[in-house]
């Protein structure tokens, strides 16, 4: 499973440009953003935590599709399913999903800081969206794992996954944004949806590896 | 003894395509005629409704808009019941009748948003709020939308089956979502009314027009359900026949032109 891991995670660094392609799709989103609505630099620190979560989302899902892609085209992904016998298949899928998630999302989570100051927002908010990003963006991929394995056979699956996926992570994302306005505002709480948060990506870590599991299976037979 | 041992064979005789096409075929007139009359009663019922004391006439739009949300969330449970059919026994009756019902249940969930947002213009001032009830029943929209994507992207209908029923299942999280979030959050959307620990708290003179309007509809979702299983079989069929055709006709093209590749030295 280590190995796997350190696979993976090489695999994903390497490949087409690697983390560094998703930190530019996400500050391109952030730069349109103040083209889109002004630059009232009041009106962007307000919307700040809440543009920071939709451009991680959106980056998060534009890498999903090559979770499963890559080992589906060299035939690893067939070897990995016939393992199964020894390591349970979530298993693997769950190993994958955290390399995945470390390789593309985490230096997203990382950036988040710097893009933070061009939205014109205050340290708190800065470190609280940067807090509520790490929590729930394994969700998002853990989502994504049963969205990417579904659409694994499929030629131009890239499209469908984001459609698939995108209603499910609408919980990670209000209650993700709800916690970070929480440690800003003085009326909102922080600690309750932020543990949801933290709940909801457990609860995905169980759902979406057996999910994406049971679909890889369907998908070879 | 024999009838505990007729029963069951009884129960799945229905699963046989062509038994239950031939099952369909006797009850839908019935049932079509059965959902029109009930609709028609229902429909008498809502009119001779008195109106609400606050809300004057709207409330009619009660009588739809009610089924409407029900029949969205019983039509996904049934696809998930469907889903549970097409990954455990494998039969492709289960298929069909889970990839029939999305089409009818995002009918049925357009229909629920847009009379809702037709009540709620004159009653809170607004098309559309986001609020806990709205936001989960658009979701549950944009499911249906992604299962149809789904299951009309795969081209082997068992594969595609079975894709879409891993992503209903998922989904049946939301279910439970909906109908609780109204009492887990405070919600411009009123809180369960009808069916409550303690009695309804409708007025009869507009519940009973409200169940009757329910049941038409729900008699009109079997129907149409019916019918959509019985023409996606009938494609299926079609699809099957057309691949034997042009298989035999290939096969004939080849002895055709072997006759006469055969018949070329005798020339």
């Amino acid at each position: 499973m280590t190995a796997l891991f350190i696979r993976d995670f090489r695999l994903a660094l390497r490949a087409g440009g690697g983390a560094l392609v998703g930190i530019l799709f996400f500050l391109a989103v952030i730069t349109v953003v103040p083209f889109g609505v002004g630059p009232d630099l009041a009106l962007l620190s307000r919307i700040g935590p809440a543009m920071l979560w939709i451009g991680a989302l959106l980056a998060a899902l534009l890498g999903l599709d090559r979770l499963f892609q890559a080992d589906r085209d060299d035939g690893s992904l067939d070897l990995l399913i016939m393992a199964a016998d020894r390591h349970m298949l979530s298993v693997t899928v769950l190993t994958k999903c955290l390399a995945h998630w470390t390789a593309t999302v985490l230096p997203l989570v990382i950036a988040s800081p710097l893009l933070g100051l061009f939205m014109n927002m205050t340290p708190t908010a800065i470190g609280a969206t940067a807090l509520t990003l790490l929590v729930g963006t394994p969700a998002i991929t853990l989502i994504g794992a049963a969205g990417a394995a579904l659409a694994v056979s499929l030629p131009r699956g890239g499209l469908l996954v984001s459609v698939i996926v995108l209603p499910l992570t609408i919980p990670v994302l209000i209650f993700g944004v709800s916690a970070a306005y929480g440690a800003v505002t003085e009326s909102a709480p922080f600690l309750a949806p932020f543990l949801i948060l933290a709940a909801i990506t457990l609860f995905f870590a169980v759902i979406g590896p057996l999910a994406a599991a049971a679909a890889l299976k369907f998908s070879t037979d | 003894m024999t009838d505990t041992a007729a029963q069951p064979t009884r129960l799945l005789d229905l699963a046989n395509p062509t038994r239950f096409l031939s099952l369909a075929g006797a009850l839908l007139p019935w049932l079509a005629g059965l959902s029109a009359l009930v609709l028609a009663v229902g429909l008498t019922m809502s009119f001779n409704a008195p109106d609400d004391y606050q809300q004057g006439m709207t409330v009619k739009i009660m009588f739809i808009h009610v089924p409407f949300a029900w029949l969205s969330m019983m039509c996904y449970t049934l696809m998930a019941a469907s889903s549970v059919g097409t990954l455990v026994w494998r039969h492709p009756l289960a298929d069909v009748s889970a990839k029939a019902a999305a089409p009818i249940g995002a009918a049925f969930t357009a229909l629920a948003l847009i009379t809702g947002s037709l009540w709620g213009q004159p009653m809170w001032g607004t098309w559309w709020v986001w609020d806990a009830r709205l936001t989960s029943v658009f979701v549950l929209f944009l499911m249906y939308l992604g299962i149809i994507a789904l299951s009309r992207a795969l081209d082997d209908p068992a594969k595609s089956a079975r894709a879409a029923a891993v992503l209903t299942l998922v989904g049946f999280i939301n279910i439970p979502i909906i109908k609780f979030s109204v009492d887990w959050w405070n919600t411009l959307h009123q809180p369960a009314s009808v069916l409550r620990a303690g009695g309804s708290a409708i007025d009869p003179s507009l519940l009973r027009p409200l169940l009757v309007m329910a049941l038409g509809f729900t008699l009109l979702f079997f129907t149409l359900h019916m019918m959509a299983m019985r023409n996606e079989i009938w494609r299926r069929r079609v699809i099957a026949m057309r691949r034997m055709a042009a298989r035999k006709a290939d096969r004939n093209d080849a002895v055709a032109s072997e006759a006469i590749f055969s018949k070329d030295p005798a020339a």
